[in-house]
């Protein structure tokens, strides 16, 4: 068989970008966090200073604690979009014929999740993916990393444009995640909150599979 | 019988089959797996549960060979 070596070839698009490993991914999770605590605790500080100093304050503090709330909560939801369903473009015959390719592709666990929640479970050794329509969850240890990722042809059926990414993401992990475009780094919890019913289900199977 | 498959707008379609013993069959799906190629798609085969890879040459012995467009950060 004429296999290439498994180097994703759309990580040639991204080449100022270092490759994607686990310890990258860690550092940049820190650094969300840093980013995320930068956005509160100024804001909480000023918020309790504010209300110490004069009864008179304390509209403007409950802004900042406001402001502390709603720029992480902007974030996280950035995060839980890149899974949420895309308006569908094909029709219902294209859709089934995509779904029974990738069907083919995944085990029954990752088939009967896909269908109770759209999304397909994979385990890679970088984490546990979550694989959507335009873009992908990595649950690693107790932290999500929300990718956006997505095959350039938004008239392709749902379950084509996840196999898509699937196939890629099995051809090389780290030039998956590379290619990627990372749209928020937290606790699970931050995410789950803003997801539909159906995927939070997803999201607790892959959270598990870290535990 | 071994299958060329591309992802599409019509969910996939077939674009050849071909069995190793057939000459012609593969010669045909060859031709049709290069054609693919030069219009951007990547050949893929899965190795094994949770791996794929990407093929340049049709691998002849592969039960499935699937075509795919390139992804990008969105």
């Amino acid at each position: 068989m004429a296999a290439e070596p498994t180097v994703l070839p759309e990580v040639a698009t991204v080449y100022w970008r270092p490759r994607a490993d686990g310890d990258r991914l860690d550092r940049r999770g820190r650094l969300w966090m840093f980013a995320t605590a930068a956005h509160i605790v100024p804001f909480v500080l000023t918020a309790a200073l504010l209300s110490a100093l004069s009864w008179a304050a304390i509209p403007v503090a409950l802004l900042c604690l406001a402001h502390a709330y709603v720029i992480p909560a902007l974030y996280a939801q950035r995060g839980a979009n890149v899974v949420k369903p895309k308006p569908k473009r094909t029709n219902a015959a294209a859709e089934r014929t995509a779904l029974g390719l990738l069907g083919d592709l995944v085990g029954h666990d990752a088939r009967e999740l896909h269908a109770q929640t759209g999304l397909v479970i994979e385990r890679g050794k970088l984490g546990t993916w979550l694989v959507g329509e335009a873009g992908a969850l990595l649950v690693r240890g107790r932290k999500v990393w929300c990718f956006c990722v997505r095959v350039n042809d938004p008239d392709l059926p749902g379950a084509d444009r996840i196999a898509h990414l699937l196939l890629a993401l099995r051809t090389d992990e780290q030039g998956f995640a590379t290619v990627a475009n990372l749209a928020f780094a937290g606790a699970p919890f931050r995410v789950r909150a803003r997801m539909g019913a159906p995927m939070r289900l997803a999201l607790d199977r892959a959270a598990k599979t870290q535990r | 019988m071994s299958k060329l498959v591309r992802m599409d707008q019509s969910g996939h379609t077939t674009l050849a089959e071909w069995t190793a013993g057939d000459p012609a069959s593969v010669e045909a799906a060859v031709q049709a797996f290069r054609e693919q190629l030069d219009l951007g798609y990547f050949g893929m085969v899965s190795t094994g549960e949770g791996h794929a890879e990407q093929v340049k040459e049709l691998p002849v012995d592969a039960p499935l060979v699937i075509l795919r467009l390139p992804i990008s950060g969105g």
